[in-house]
């Protein structure tokens, strides 16, 4: 997975609440069997109208956001389906990192699993990082100092540790846990004879 | 927390299933069963591959071609992408020894209503899927819940998945639910109250006397919805209903297995005095059938109500979200919501596919016809819900009426087949989620009950089951 440390440039404003992640990927792209390509068709109705044609006046199409690294988005980003298309597709487009009050937490786990950050602030905080956004400051994220710089402006976030070293590091969560081979392979022995019943075939 | 201290039925089920500690202080949770479906696995698969691993337990994985399935001519599959990712999931079920049901077996269908159709689904177990209404498999007392695919290849590969605990939420309806309201009225009505932020973090259980008197059908409608509020996973208590309902299927334990499952599905329950870390309670007397008006499922409202206005909101992104969403449904606050006139209506999904509410609808229309002006369709939940609805007559009665009578498959809830709303088309829809584009780009979703949508295909508009004759 790709590392994740620092990130600079400027944000993109979404001040919309509850982006779904019907908005942000739609169905007609879930039919992929591959993880990238997605970029293109990120926020693709809010993009390209119904002939396919770019929609000019919407954020990401408009210089300089359409090189935009990270997103200031409104309340409750990512919620609704699972789908890992749309971390993907924020990746492929090339945002590493979301700044929002909150996240639904399937969308915040996928993140984690792309090397892409999502911060979390309060609404006075955001409102201060969407104007930042709007005048085209440059943002400075900072992971190991878990800081958002603006101008003078710093914030402070939170992380867990566990989350953070991994995109720190670029870890390899399945290479982790099959570290644990043994506990995993005991602790089926043990329910083997206490829940038999779970240890038919399908 | 000692072994004495009181524990919730999801605090139970989470302890059963630590495997330990990893060293980075997260979970390392074991996985019962795994369900896989041909949108969100296939990256996964590819991964293993890539990674030279395989697959921990086939024995305890199972998949099925749900979202991209024509409800049609199942012979063929036209869109060559769809026909691609059923096929790659065909493929790799093979190539690893997994269980799938292909789109030519009985017992294919949305894989949230053949788990438990199967006996798959069982109290106390972990259950994940690609897909975020696994939620709905909690209405067992499962710990149940959505997952990226990342975690599908996690989970495929170790058989256990990387967690951390979430808080306890516990909601109680109590009292007899008033006539016209169904389980969907309820979990339309508590999403409306907490909002679609309202669970996150969170397990929701569900529990009063209003939910233990409720079917397991109607359990596993509330459960499906939780992720609509936010949380992961819902639970109900494991009870006499629970076991009867799976007694007998074709997973189900056996003989003494059966004895020895029961007695530990009857120790789940939450015990009294465990601790919640969020408690509501609702008298079901509050609640009216209910329909959504906007485009997140917390727009719901009382059918009897009218369309909201923007000035009514609380803060200013409320106000320009309510704005947003009347723009998009095309509606003006203050229009009684029975004056709004349909085009569609799709009866079906995780959430209402299943044989009761088939059931119900097919009561309600029984010798009448659907509005001339709109189309009606029922897509059952999977091919063994069809043939029981068969068998009892629900179609003859239902195509009577004016319905059209599909093959299984989660269809018109997300439209990645090709049943899809087309711009400023309105649908009255049993399914789950109203989002801007989800049925359709420019499709206009109103989520409501099976019996409502009923009543309103009949009436051409949103129509309240109450006054309905």
């Amino acid at each position: 997975m790709d590392k994740f440390t620092t990130l600079q440039g400027i944000a993109a404003p979404l001040p919309i609440v509850n982006i779904d992640t019907d908005m942000i990927i739609p169905k007609q792209f879930l039919k992929t069997i591959k993880r990238t390509g997605l970029g293109v068709s990120l926020f693709y109705e809010m993009r390209y109208d119904t002939e396919g044609k770019l929609i000019e006046d919407f954020i990401l199409n408009t210089k300089p956001y359409d090189n935009s690294k990270i997103l200031v988005a409104g309340d409750n980003f990512g919620c609704g389906s699972s789908r890992e298309h749309a971390p993907w597709s924020l990746k492929d487009f090339g945002i590493r990192c979301v700044i929002s009050t909150s996240f639904a937490d399937i969308f915040y786990n996928n993140c984690f699993q792309n090397g892409i950050l999502p911060i979390v602030v309060n609404a006075e905080e955001l409102d201060r990082l969407m104007s930042a956004a709007g005048s085209q400051l440059e943002f400075n994220i900072d992971l190991p100092n878990q800081s958002i710089q603006v101008g003078n402006h710093s914030i402070n976030f939170d992380i867990e540790d566990h989350r953070k070293e991994r995109l720190l590091q670029g870890l390899d969560d399945i290479g982790i846990t099959l570290g644990y081979k043994e506990d995993i392979s005991s602790y089926e022995s043990n329910k083997k004879t206490q829940k038999p019943w779970l240890f038919g075939d399908l | 927390m000692s072994n004495q201290s009181p524990k919730t039925l999801f605090d139970k089920i989470w302890s059963d299933h630590l495997v330990r500690q990893r060293d980075d202080g997260t979970s390392l949770l074991y996985i019962d069963r795994h369900l896989v479906h041909e949108v969100t696995s296939p990256q996964a698969f590819e991964g293993l591959k890539i990674a030279n691993r395989s697959v921990h337990r086939p024995d305890a994985t199972i998949a099925v071609a749900d979202h991209n399935v024509p409800t049609i001519n199942r012979q063929n599959i036209e869109d060559p992408q769809s026909k691609i990712q059923v096929e790659t999931l065909a493929q790799n079920t093979k190539e690893h020894g997994i269980q799938y049901f292909d789109l030519m077996d009985q017992r294919q269908g949305i894989v949230h209503i053949i788990g438990p159709e199967q006996g798959i689904t069982q109290p106390g177990m972990t259950i994940v899927c690609g897909d975020s209404h696994t939620s709905t498999h909690g209405a067992f007392g499962a710990l149940a819940f959505g997952i990226g695919t990342s975690e599908v290849e996690h989970v495929l590969a170790t058989q256990t998945i990387v967690q951390n605990p979430a808080k306890n939420m516990r909601i109680s309806v109590n009292g007899e639910l008033p006539f016209g309201v169904n389980s969907k009225d309820l979990i339309l009505y508590i999403i409306g109250q907490i909002g679609t932020a309202g669970g996150t973090g969170h397990v929701i259980e569900y529990a009063g006397s209003s939910v233990q008197g409720l079917s397991m059908e109607a359990r596993m409608t509330i459960c499906n919805m939780s992720i609509e509020a936010g949380a992961r996973a819902g639970l109900i208590s494991p009870d006499q209903i629970t076991f009867d309902y799976i007694k007998g299927r074709p997973y189900a334990p056996k003989d003494s297995h059966w004895d020895q499952a029961v007695e530990y599905w009857s120790s789940l329950p939450s015990d009294n005095d465990a601790h919640y870390d969020h408690e509501i309670v609702i008298n079901s007397s509050e609640i009216d059938p209910m329909v959504t008006w906007g485009t997140s499922p917390e727009d719901v409202i009382a059918v009897n109500g009218t369309v909201p206005s923007p000035d009514s909101a609380k803060s200013e992104n409320k106000k320009k979200s309510i704005e947003r969403s009347l723009d998009y449904m095309g509606l003006k606050p203050g229009t009684k919501m029975t004056d709004i006139k349909l085009d569609k209506i799709f009866i079906g999904s995780c959430t209402n596919g299943r044989i009761e509410d088939l059931r119900k609808v097919a009561t309600i229309v029984k010798d009448k016809k659907i509005a001339s002006h709109v189309q009606a369709m029922i897509v059952p939940g999977s091919g063994l819900v069809k043939k029981q609805a068969e068998e009892e007559g629900l179609d003859t009665i239902l195509k009577d009426a004016g319905f059209e009578w599909r093959e299984a498959g989660c269809s018109m809830c997300l439209g990645m087949n090709p049943d899809q709303l087309k711009p400023g088309e309105r649908c009255a829809s049993t399914s789950n989620r109203n989002f801007e584009g989800r049925q359709g780009r420019g499709g206009r979703t109103h989520l409501m009950s099976p019996e409502l949508a009923a009543a309103s295909a009949i009436k051409g508009n949103i129509a309240d089951i109450r006054d309905f004759s």
